[in-house]
């Protein structure tokens, strides 16, 4: 549609006539808009607009019509020919809307923001940390009260999420970690070898897995697996009311909910540890038979290098890993607001969350058995 | 306007959809005229909603034609299509409403996807619309998770109708609305058909909105249209469920005011 077709004005800033005409409607919107916009309507002491040739008209030309009616506030004459009469409820309903725009937020400059931001930033870490021990706190006393009356735990709760949790993940632990110890085991032999030292390659896997690698890569993993799937699931629920309906029911979300993902997560992450160490000696074992050392030469090496205490230093750290994981995922489960994109969020920020603080609480603790001298 | 008056804005032809073996719709056929505001009833389950999903193309169906506007849509190309679905407003049930934008957002969604309007303009336009539903400008920043039931509807509705649709497909329009509201609802609904000439297509539990807001009214049964026509004639139906439907909600029918 041409421009001429939708309006045409006539006349000066004294009296300016503009002749609307064609289709008004969402399609030629933007154009009208424009078109009006350059006839400078504001302007004009005296403003006739006539409506005869208009033959189709919606919201988009109500309004348009309107805001040509209103000015910028500039006291002036208006007046409004020939609309058509069907057009006339439509232009009415438009008119009756105050549109006050509501006020944007206060902006704070910007050399401020960037302090305000970090003051932002701390006080939401403190609240962070305040939640995870509130969490804590009362995970421990639902522990308490239901290890007086084991009747309150809530077995079949508690036997599935360990299905879901342990069993589920144990073939894609065992395959990663397998592969990660042949990977070790095999940058060993190649840079060992340079300096003969072929043998302590098996120390070094033995030592790495069992200590360390073992049970960082399962925690990682659980993190990503099943951290990120509790919080999805308890913010889904938040979402859905459902937790609210449990409340009113009289029932605590954190023991329906919580506890019994909590327990399943600190059962089965020594399980994992165990499978995934045991899988990385496997893998190393691999590479090391294709570097020529015979299976049982790799078990006796194996027995001379890594003592029971190497294996308790890993196992040790699993279930304060499951708790950090658990505590953070249902935290954060339970922040999600309506949203999706807080579902989103939320879900992100357990993962992320879950993993820094596994990683920090594994070099607490390495600090702590190096103090001792485990 | 395009369209004359012999064409019609929906056309169902000998439609079956189903899940499973069982039929839902078993060769149905509606016509929905340009202009017309017809209310589609029917007992929980019997398939309103599917019907209205299907016409929308979210479910697939088994046999049968389905047209809009004259448009075939087995055989609509896809530019079509896009044309079809520029001039179509839905409300959902559940308002469906966008989770991560506000109110003003959802309501400009539609419009900044399909025309280019200036930032400032889109604002004002979504703030008529809002206001045109009856909530305020302060609204508009709200969030969907902080609406209220019959808001979100309204909101819903604003989006709807943000594009001014020739056609509006409202399923359960008046549900959770207080009657007040349904009232204020359904001479909406009634201004914008008049001004618009828009046509409606309403699934509704509510006997007093079909009685008030609708020109026809049909009723779905056993997947089949058993009756259909103004209040009136729908009364008069032999069909057991019809009458049993509309005997429970026939004092508030004859309460209610005539149609204006």
């Amino acid at each position: 549609m041409s421009a001429e077709r939708l309006a045409i004005a006539t006349g000066d800033i004294d009296r300016l006539t503009i002749s609307g005409s064609g289709a008004w409607i969402a399609d030629n919107a933007a154009q009208l808009d424009a078109i009006l916009d350059g006839m400078q309507p504001d302007e004009a002491r005296n403003l006739e607009i006539d409506m005869t040739g208009v033959d189709a008209f919606d919201t988009f030309g109500a309004w348009i019509l309107e805001r040509l009616i209103r000015g910028d506030g500039r006291p002036r004459q208006v007046a409004l020919l020939r609309l058509p009469a069907q057009f006339h409820d439509l232009a009415e309903d438009v008119r009756r809307s105050h549109l006050e725009p509501p006020n944007p937020g206060r902006r704070i400059a910007s050399p401020l923001a960037l302090i305000a931001k970090i003051g932002v930033g701390v006080e939401a870490a403190c609240a962070e940390a305040a939640r995870l021990l509130a969490m804590a706190g009362a995970l421990a006393m639902l522990f308490g009260a239901a290890v007086r009356r084991p009747r309150r735990f809530r077995w079949t709760s508690i036997v599935y999420q360990l299905d879901r949790v342990g069993v589920g993940s144990t073939p894609i632990i065992a395959l990663i970690t397998m592969v990660v110890g042949a990977i070790i085991a095999q940058q060993g032999y190649f840079y060992f070898r340079k300096f003969g030292a072929d043998d302590y390659v098996i120390d070094l896997v033995a030592l790495l897995t069992l200590r360390e690698l073992g049970v960082l890569i399962v925690a990682i993993m659980v993190a990503g697996r099943s951290g990120s799937a509790y919080t999805a699931e308890l913010g889904s629920m938040k979402m859905r009311e459902e937790v609210d309906a449990l409340r009113t029911m009289g029932r605590d979300p954190l023991e329906i909910l919580v506890l019994p993902r909590m327990i399943a997560l600190v059962v089965a992450l020594p399980l994992l540890t165990l499978i995934g160490s045991a899988a990385a000696l496997l893998g190393g074992g691999i590479v090391a038979a294709i570097y020529g050392v015979e299976p049982s030469l790799y078990v006796a090496r194996l027995k001379d290098a890594v003592s029971i205490a190497d294996f308790e230093v890993g196992m040790i750290k699993a279930p304060f890993m499951a708790l950090v994981i658990g505590g953070v995922a249902c935290v954060e489960g339970f922040r999600v607001r309506g949203s999706a994109q807080s579902l989103g969020a939320h879900t992100t920020s357990s993962v992320v969350k879950a993993i820094f603080l596994v990683i920090v609480l594994d070099g607490l603790f390495a600090m702590f058995f190096s103090s001792i001298g485990m | 306007m395009a369209e004359t008056e012999a064409i019609r804005a929906i056309d169902v032809a000998e439609l079956v959809v189903g899940f499973g073996d069982k039929p839902v719709l078993d060769r149905l056929s509606l016509e929905v005229q340009v202009g017309e505001i017809l209310g589609l009833a029917g007992a929980s389950g019997a398939g309103k909603s599917v019907l209205l999903r299907t016409m929308l193309g979210l479910i697939s169906k088994r046999q049968g034609r389905i047209s809009i506007f004259g448009v075939d849509q087995d055989e609509a190309t896809s530019s079509e299509t896009q044309t079809l679905e520029r001039r179509w407003g839905v409300l959902y049930q559940e308002g469906a409403l966008f989770s991560s934008l506000d109110v003003f957002e959802n309501i400009e969604f539609p419009i900044r996807e399909h025309l280019r309007l200036s930032p400032r303009l889109m604002r004002e336009i979504a703030t008529v619309k809002l206001e045109m539903v009856g909530l305020k400008p302060e609204d508009g920043h709200k969030h969907p998770s902080e609406l209220s039931g019959g808001m979100t509807k309204r909101v819903a509705l604003a989006r709807a109708l943000s594009l001014d649709p020739r056609l509006v497909f409202l399923d359960e329009p008046t549900t959770g609305l207080d009657p007040i509201a349904a009232d204020e609802f359904g001479v909406l609904i009634r201004t914008l058909q008049r001004t618009l000439g828009l046509t409606v297509f309403m699934v509704t539990h509510d006997t007093h909105a079909l009685a008030t807001i609708c020109d026809r009214v049909a009723a779905l049964a056993e997947g089949k249209i058993v009756a259909i026509g103004s209040m009136s004639q729908v009364l008069e139906s032999e069909h057991p469920w019809v009458r049993s439907y509309f005997c429970a909600g026939r004092s508030e029918v004859s309460r209610a005011p005539a149609t204006p």
